[in-house]
């Protein structure tokens, strides 16, 4: 089977501080992606140079299996000045259609079907003509979702979905993400902290540490050293609790 | 006036009719007190059809008379040609610069734009708008790096550059020409400031930008409520980013000459903050900034006419009634919903 996205040798740098060495891996069709690991160790900067917004400095990236530069599902960590953005459930949504548009300024029918469908297809149909300011955090989450599948349905990169929600919504979206992995084959990369949901619902972990990263799937990660060191340190955390 | 006093009435929200046909009667009175008083028509003072004769004559000096012969002078023409577009221009960009937290490019960039205008007219140049355009464009884009580049304070940056180009701008002045009336608008704005050539050039720069702002209307969008999700998605953010920049920066100088540098970022905040309290959709605070921004330009205009008020401070300040009004409303309704669902 063809990979969807494969990484070679890659290494990226900030002004000559390599914040990751010659990383490898590649994901298939319907693979859900878990990326782990603490702060500074390149989480966000992978996710940029997946998405094309930051060069490597060595390796490449190969997306294959169709998948066009920009039809990767994105869906990023939302920024204070959107929380309280007066625009419609729909308008936020249409909004993921823009890259099929190119030069032309307006959106097609088959834009507004697609949307339509999108939203439908969340369970956010109530909330159509809501305001995106007046949505509660997960509502907010969802209708972002919706916008992601709106630009790619075959590559969701996901940033921390799950940053300021409830334990209950939390899991209803991670419970969501699951579902649109299983039943529609979406292949999904989500960038996390919560190590307990990403082996839960994850086939492959990534954990970016330097030069010592690992990339397998999650039966192998719980058995290496590594993840077995995460484990002990959350439960010791728990145990804590 | 001792009529003012004969009737005291205070109106609730559930007799507004009762209270409109007081308002009616209030005013009836008044007018049968002064047609009593004075014998305008020679009918006698006490008839009838002398009250209703002074009546129509009231309502039509009120309202017709004095607006069409506000505009029997060119210099109102122009400025009513001139400012609609001008606000029209700045209403929809500044939803977009509001929501972006770009509000404070737009006070830099008048007050750039009035240190160059200061400067070219100090130096004797015959057209000084046309050297403004290009001097507030390169600001714009400078401006528009500095807020986005968030290793410097941004905000700092502005206000270093804004206060450097009015000191620039008042000192060339004052040193050739003084501070006379052309500088004096500059600054606060005049009716008659627009010539011919103003208007047409304020014509020309209008039209582009609205062709602009209604091809690029999605992108912008797009761009204002995630530039990283737009970006991701192939998107070119910093090219929109630089188009909204050239596009305030074109408004601020053509505008700046009738709402003066001190005030024309008014025209870009004020209407974008008032929609956003009203409205829900991206579409529908676009367009209720435009009619906003019109409305309140055209009240403006008449107070600054009729009362020979500055016009820019009187635009803001029909403006910041507008804004309080609505604040109110909302607060209130905000109050009336929260009780619903208790």
């Amino acid at each position: 089977m063809e990979k969807l996205l494969k990484c070679e040798n890659l290494s990226f740098s900030y002004e000559n501080t390599s914040v990751i060495k010659n990383l490898s891996f590649s994901l298939g069709s319907g693979d859900y992606l878990c990326i782990v690991g603490e702060n500074g160790s390149g989480k966000s900067t992978l996710t940029k140079g997946i998405l094309g917004l930051k060069a490597p400095a060595d390796g490449k990236i190969i997306k294959g299996g169709g998948l066009k530069a920009n039809e990767i599902g994105y869906l990023p960590q939302q920024t204070p000045a959107q929380k309280d953005f007066p625009a419609s459930v729909f308008e936020v949504v249409l909004s993921g259609r823009l890259n099929s548009r190119g030069l032309k300024p307006f959106y097609s029918k088959k834009d507004k079907m697609i949307a339509h469908d999108n939203i439908k297809r969340l369970g956010i149909e109530e909330l159509l003509k809501r305001s995106y300011r007046d949505l509660s955090g997960g509502q907010q989450q969802r209708v972002l979702l919706a916008r992601a599948l709106c630009a790619g349905k075959k590559l969701l990169l996901l940033d921390e979905p799950v940053t300021g929600l409830d334990p209950i919504v939390t899991d209803e979206m991670y419970k969501l993400i699951f579902e649109l992995n299983r039943k529609e084959n979406i292949t999904i990369i989500m960038v996390s902290h919560d190590i307990a949901s990403a082996v839960k619902y994850a086939t492959h972990i990534l954990h970016l540490d330097g030069d010592k990263s690992f990339f397998g799937t999650t039966k192998e990660y719980m058995k290496s050293p590594m993840g077995q060191y995460f484990f002990a340190e959350v439960s010791k955390g728990n145990e804590n609790q | 006036m001792t009529q003012n006093s004969v009737i005291i009435y205070v109106p609730t929200a559930y007799n507004i009719n009762d209270f409109l046909i007081t308002l009616a009667f209030v005013f009836l009175l008044w007018n049968f007190i002064i047609c009593n008083s004075v014998d305008y028509c020679g009918y006698g003072k006490n008839s009838l059809l002398h009250f209703i004769e002074i009546l129509n004559f009231r309502v039509e000096y009120m309202l017709l008379n004095e607006i069409t012969e506000m505009f029997q002078h060119s210099f109102m023409i122009r400025a009513l040609i001139g400012g609609t577009l001008v606000s029209l221009c700045a209403s929809l960009l500044g939803v977009s610069l509001v929501l972006k937290r770009y509000s404070m490019i737009g006070d830099g960039l008048s007050h750039v734009g009035f240190g160059s205008l200061a400067v070219a007219s100090a130096v004797g140049c015959v057209a000084p708008l046309e050297v403004a355009i290009p001097v507030v464009v390169i600001a714009a884009f400078f401006l528009l790096r500095l807020s986005e580049n968030s290793k410097i304070k941004g905000d700092a940056a502005i206000a270093l550059i804004s206060t450097s180009a009015l000191a620039i701008g008042i000192t060339a002045a004052s040193m050739t020409t003084g501070l006379n009336t052309d500088i004096n608008s500059y600054l606060f704005g005049s009716i008659i400031a627009m010539n011919g050539t103003d208007v047409i050039l304020c014509s020309v720069l209008s039209a582009v930008i609205l062709v602009m702002f209604v091809f690029f209307y999605n992108k912008i969008f797009a761009v204002t409520f995630d530039e990283n999700f737009a970006k991701a998605t192939g998107t070119r953010a910093g090219v929109y980013n630089m188009i909204i920049a050239l596009l305030t920066a074109l408004t601020i100088v053509i505008g700046m000459k009738m709402m003066g540098s001190m005030l024309i970022s008014s025209l870009i905040i004020f209407p974008a903050v008032i929609s956003m309290r009203m409205c829900k959709r991206f579409k529908t605070v676009m367009i209720t900034s435009a009619v906003v921004s019109v409305i309140c330009f055209f009240v403006g205009l008449a107070i600054s006419y009729l009362y020979s008020t500055p016009t820019g401070a009187s635009i803001v300040i029909v403006n910041l009634c507008v804004l309080i009004i609505f604040t109110g409303i909302g607060f209130v309704t905000a109050k009336i919903s929260a009780r619903k669902y208790i």
